[in-house]
């Protein structure tokens, strides 16, 4: 309670006195970062699943053969969701004599609960978005089928017995790559009309859909309140399990914001623990006063506590305060991406950054705290005795817990978590090492050179420890801000050429392979590269291991699901470059034996199979076993044809297969398509232009909070360099004062001090450029499955930034120890 | 050689001695010093530079422990007492006068006479302080910072704190040594007044012998050794 009082009191006067300005400012710095930061990838974050989620038209999707209860809907209303029905199913569509087969889809007044509709109002003209669904009698049709039939807007298309006009062409649906299976053109329809069609009955194969949308804690609580209860007729899906394409890139940009939160946490950490070093050698003399006056221990180490505890719930209340202003800011610039029915601003991301600003000031000053209860109060009498070092255990983990604690909370990723937080101990330890060397070094090169850089040299190589420590705090500061550029840059830009503009956007489904030839000939006449082929078999999975399908269990509820359904079988000679072999090895190119089999990762996760498994498939009554031999991980990114399994070359020769292609078609080639489908009626075009729209928005996205987390984090980083230089600004102010109390000029004493940072800055930077290097390397290959190539660039501008941010808050720093006058510092040493 | 008895004494020094290890191998600085200190006398400890003065002071206070003999003070033996033991026998019995002050900067002069009286629990710190910042002369400038104050006012500060908690021991390390001739005169004039009106036992570290001739008792220590103990004529 002394403690306490005497704290309380004291705080006040140091405020006033401006002593304990660093540590302040260090933790207002990190609540604001951290807000800003949290803030933004939280948006950002949910920005993006929404456009994930677009694949579905929705955030949830309860599909059946039956009609869904309407109890479904009343409970999801009860969630304060919205939903929309949809029912589809094939049927063919006439226009006078002509006929196609059609996908149909009658929607409800709210669809899509998610993305929107897009029509245009001729065959291949502009397209616009549209609010609403189609009038009753009115249909939209997508332009293959109109193409085939021969019809456009305004004509009358007979759909079972009813006569529906085409009021406009649906060139883009938000789910319209859910399902490759239902591969006819689509007709958009008004539930209203659907029965009158009367092809509803008995037979017929509708699938309904009920559609569900809403706040994201409402959806996630609905799902996880009805998952366990659905019965065997409904299937609930997410946009995880519709698109592996969309929900990869939206997969791999919360990594790349969970990794820019990451880097504001890290260097948030050095900034305080910079300052609290700071903080408890400045209370050292007036700890070792204490005690000679009488103070205990126990009451030292109380009122620092005390202290620290108030300076930071100062220091988390002005940072909140400078957080939500940032947030306010931060929405109101990024209005146009983080629109739509996301929360305002709210205190969460402030509450979130002041906990971890909390947290790390505990576990960063409390080490310095005890060390200063150990201060001898001999200190009083000789001013050289210092307290025994902390333990480097007790220092190391406490912070490392701290830190570990709360980019688990932030990132939830084990793997990113124990690539960072492990680097950056490894890239620490080095930072030690190699700057007690060169501490080492440079105390014996002294003597060859000028008088400045003499006294400059011989200033880091006296500091010894702290010179050291000043190192790893410049190369940890400079280390995770070459991260972060790097991610910004390279990292960005190599997932964004993931997606090159020559990135397919069109299968062709269902060719015969009669009719490559002639496929390959409409193209080539119109100068359009002919597409590539992949064989495609239909097939299901009968025996596993000798196992009825249906009789075996599996590690993953899924994969039921998976055995059962119709199999798309490829094969291939050669490993497609879109994917990369996880286990066991790939056939040689002249393989002619026994069939084998390379089965996806995820499948060989869910189902439990692996190499050596045997696998039976039934193709058109026949029977064909095929003897695991790899596991592939997918890069859904490519855009390529691509399957969960794909067979020894020869193995599908003797059943009846068609082929499907990827191809890039121009925006001006697009008429190609049509002469296609008119030549080859029986073959479908699915454009993927939509969703590789909708993963350059996420690309886009991402990229963009990345850049504004950057410049919020070079704040934070330029403050660490600042701090670590301030930390040692009383020892300089007084030996400045000594040598031009001695005779040297200012210039002098300058130029010692610039030398002393400028070999610490060059150190730091070099091992800085190494240290982030090889971090974005391992994040690039084992997180994100990019490419990596070494940027010299990089070294330069590290080594580069080393010299002049270092020698820069230097200057600040130094300037006034030096300009001030020497019989001020040294009469004021004596105080 | 000490002209008082153990029992009466409030400081005692037995066969006290200390090393240091160096480079150079042990290093001793002092050793085999005692004597005891009577209550209200005022004892000055002489000697060159080196002789062990400051050392002596440091183990009489507590600050530090004797690599042999113990230190009794104020009835306590500080060799068996923890830090914070010997701590808190400093609050109840010490006083200290520094050669380089040792205010916190972050204080105003008040604020840092209040300081040992804070520590003590006394919840009439600052009445006490105002009292006492008064007698040394610096009523009108309680308010002012040390960075503010000359160095004569900083150490008529330091005294000022030193005498606040009525101390049974004074101890002073060069208490002039910063200040010129004149200030550190009447420096002196106000210590010696403010001992005599409290009757607190002072033990002053010094070099200069016109000093060390207004004292009580002089120790004489040389190389470590305690070679005169002479009581001044009355």
């Amino acid at each position: 309670m002394k403690a306490l009082r005497f704290a309380t009191r004291s705080i006040g006067r140091e405020l006033r006195s401006g002593e304990v300005v660093v540590l302040l400012a260090a933790v207002i710095l990190a609540v604001a970062a951290l807000t800003a930061v949290g803030f933004l990838t939280d948006r950002i974050g949910k920005a993006v699943e929404r456009q994930a989620n677009e694949v579905l038209a929705a955030d949830l999707r309860l599909r059946s053969q039956e009609p869904i209860p309407d109890a479904w809907r009343d409970l999801a209303a009860d969630y304060e969701l919205r939903t929309a029905d949809t029912a589809s199913f094939p049927t063919v569509v006439f226009a006078g004599d002509d006929s196609v087969l059609t996908s149909l889809l009658a929607v409800t007044a709210d669809y899509p609960l998610r993305g929107t509709v897009r029509v245009s109002d001729a065959l291949f003209s502009e397209q616009r978005e549209v609010d609403g669904i189609p009038e009753p009698g009115e249909v939209w049709a997508d332009s293959a089928l109109l193409a085939r039939v021969g019809a456009d807007v305004g004509d009358t298309l007979s759909v079972g017995e009813s006569e529906l006009r085409v009021a406009a062409v649906l060139t883009y649906r938000p789910d319209q790559s859910i399902g490759f299976a239902s591969l006819a053109p689509t007709l958009l329809m008004n539930a209203d009309d659907l029965e009158a069609t009367a092809l509803i009955g008995v037979g017929s194969r509708v699938r309904y859909a009920l559609l569900i949308a809403g706040e994201e804690d409402a959806v996630s609580e609905f799902n996880d309140a009805i998952e366990d209860q659905l019965p065997e007729s409904l299937r609930l899906s997410s946009a995880e399990e519709s698109s592996e394409r969309a929900y990869a890139a939206a997969d791999r940009a919360k990594r790349f914001l969970s990794l820019t939160a990451v880097i504001s946490l890290l260097l948030s950490a050095v900034a305080i623990s910079m300052s609290a070093r700071r903080f408890a050698q400045r209370r050292m003399d007036t700890v070792a006063l204490m005690k000679s006056l009488g103070a205990t221990q126990g009451f030292v180490i109380s009122v620092a506590t005390a202290q620290l505890i108030v300076l930071g719930i100062i220091g988390v209340a002005a940072g909140s305060v400078v957080g939500f202003a940032a947030e306010e800011v931060l929405s109101w610039i990024l209005a146009d991406i983080i629109r739509g029915d996301l929360p305002d601003p709210g205190p969460m991301p402030v509450i979130l950054a002041s906990g971890s600003a909390l947290v790390l000031l505990v576990g960063f000053a409390l080490p310095s705290l005890i060390q200063l209860r150990n201060t001898p109060p001999l200190r009083v009498l000789r001013h050289d005795v210092m307290p025994p070092a902390p333990s480097r255990i007790l220092v190391g983990g406490l912070s490392l817990a701290a830190v570990a604690a709360l980019l688990y909370r932030s990132v939830g990723d084990p793997t990113m978590l124990v690539i960072v937080l492990g680097g950056i101990v490894l890239i620490a330890a080095a930072l030690y090492l190699v700057g007690r060397a060169l501490v080492a070094a440079m105390g014996r090169f002294r003597s060859g050179v000028g008088v400045a850089w003499r006294y400059g040299l011989a200033n880091v190589a006296r500091r010894g420890r702290a010179s050291a420590v000043q190192v790893v705090a410049f190369g940890l500061g400079l280390t995770v801000l070459l991260l972060l550029t790097l991610v910004r840059t390279d990292l960005l830009d190599g997932w964004r050429q993931t997606l090159d503009q020559d990135a397919p956007n069109h299968f062709l489904i269902n060719i015969q392979r009669s009719e490559t030839d002639s496929v390959t000939k409409v193209f080539e006449s119109r100068g359009v590269a002919a597409p590539v082929y992949a064989p495609l078999v239909r097939a299901r999975m009968t025996l596993i291991n000798g196992e009825s399908v249906k009789d075996r269990k599996y590690p993953a509820e899924d994969a039921e699901w998976f055995v059962n359904r119709e199999q798309n079988l490829s094969w291939a000679r050669e490993l497609s470059s879109s994917n990369e072999l996880l286990e066991g090895e790939w056939w040689p190119p002249d393989y002619e034996g026994p069939p084998l089999v390379s089965i996806e990762e995820e499948v060989a996760i869910e189902t439990g199979l692996g190499i050596g498994d045997v696998l039976q498939f039934e193709i058109a009554g026949q029977l064909l076993d095929a003897e695991i031999a790899s596991v592939r991980r997918i890069n859904w990114d490519s855009f390529m044809p691509n399957f969960f399994l794909v067979l020894s070359p020869g193995a599908l020769d003797n059943y009846p297969a068609t082929f499907i292609a990827s191809m890039r078609v121009e925006d001006d080639e697009k008429a190609a398509l049509v002469d296609l489908v008119r030549e080859h009626p029986t073959i479908s075009v699915i454009d993927l232009d939509s969703i590789l729209q909708q993963v350059r928005g996420i690309i886009e996205k991402a990229s963009m909070a990345v850049q504004a987390v950057f410049f919020f984090t070079l704040a934070a980083g330029i403050a660490v360099l600042f701090a670590a230089v301030q930390s040692t600004i009383d020892e300089r102010r007084f030996e400045s004062a000594m040598l031009r109390a001695l005779g040297a000029r200012k210039s002098v004493v300058f130029a010692g001090v610039m030398a002393e940072f400028a070999a610490l800055g060059a150190a730091a930077g070099i091992l800085a450029s190494a240290g982030a290097s090889i971090l974005a390397a391992v994040l690039a290959t084992q997180l994100f499955d990019l490419p990596y190539a070494f940027n010299p660039l990089l070294w330069v501008a590290g080594v580069a930034a080393g010299l002049v941010v270092v020698c820069a808050s230097g200057y600040f720093a130094a300037r006034s120890a030096i300009n001030s006058a020497p019989v001020d510092v040294l009469r004021g040493a004596a105080a | 050689m000490s002209s008082h008895s153990d029992d009466a004494a409030v400081l005692a020094a037995h066969n006290i001695g200390k090393k240091v290890s160096s480079p150079e191998g042990s290093l001793t600085i002092l050793s085999d010093v005692s004597f005891s200190i009577a209550p209200g006398e005022s004892v000055a400890v002489v000697g060159p530079s080196g002789a062990g003065k400051s050392t002596l002071l440091a183990l009489l206070a507590g600050l530090d422990l004797p690599s042999q003999g113990y230190v009794i003070l104020n009835g306590a033996n500080l060799g068996e007492l923890d830090e914070d033991g010997r701590a808190l026998v400093r609050a109840d019995s010490v006083g200290f006068v520094f050669q380089s002050f040792h205010l916190v900067p972050s204080l105003n002069a008040l604020e840092n006479v209040m300081l040992p009286l804070e520590l003590a629990g006394r919840d009439d710190a600052r009445e006490a302080a105002r009292a006492i910042i008064e007698q040394v002369g610096l009523k009108e400038r309680w308010s002012h910072y040390p960075s503010q104050l000359s160095g004569g006012e900083k150490q008529r500060v330091a005294i000022a704190r030193a005498f606040a908690t009525e101390p049974a021991v004074l101890f002073a390390d060069e208490p002039t040594g910063n200040l010129d001739a004149r200030t550190g005169e009447t420096i002196m004039a106000l210590m010696f007044e403010l001992n005599r009106r409290s009757s607190t036992t002072l033990v002053l570290v010094t070099h200069d012998n016109s000093l060390a001739g207004r004292c009580d008792r002089v120790l004489s220590l040389d190389a470590g050794k305690l070679v005169s103990d002479t009581v001044a004529a009355a």
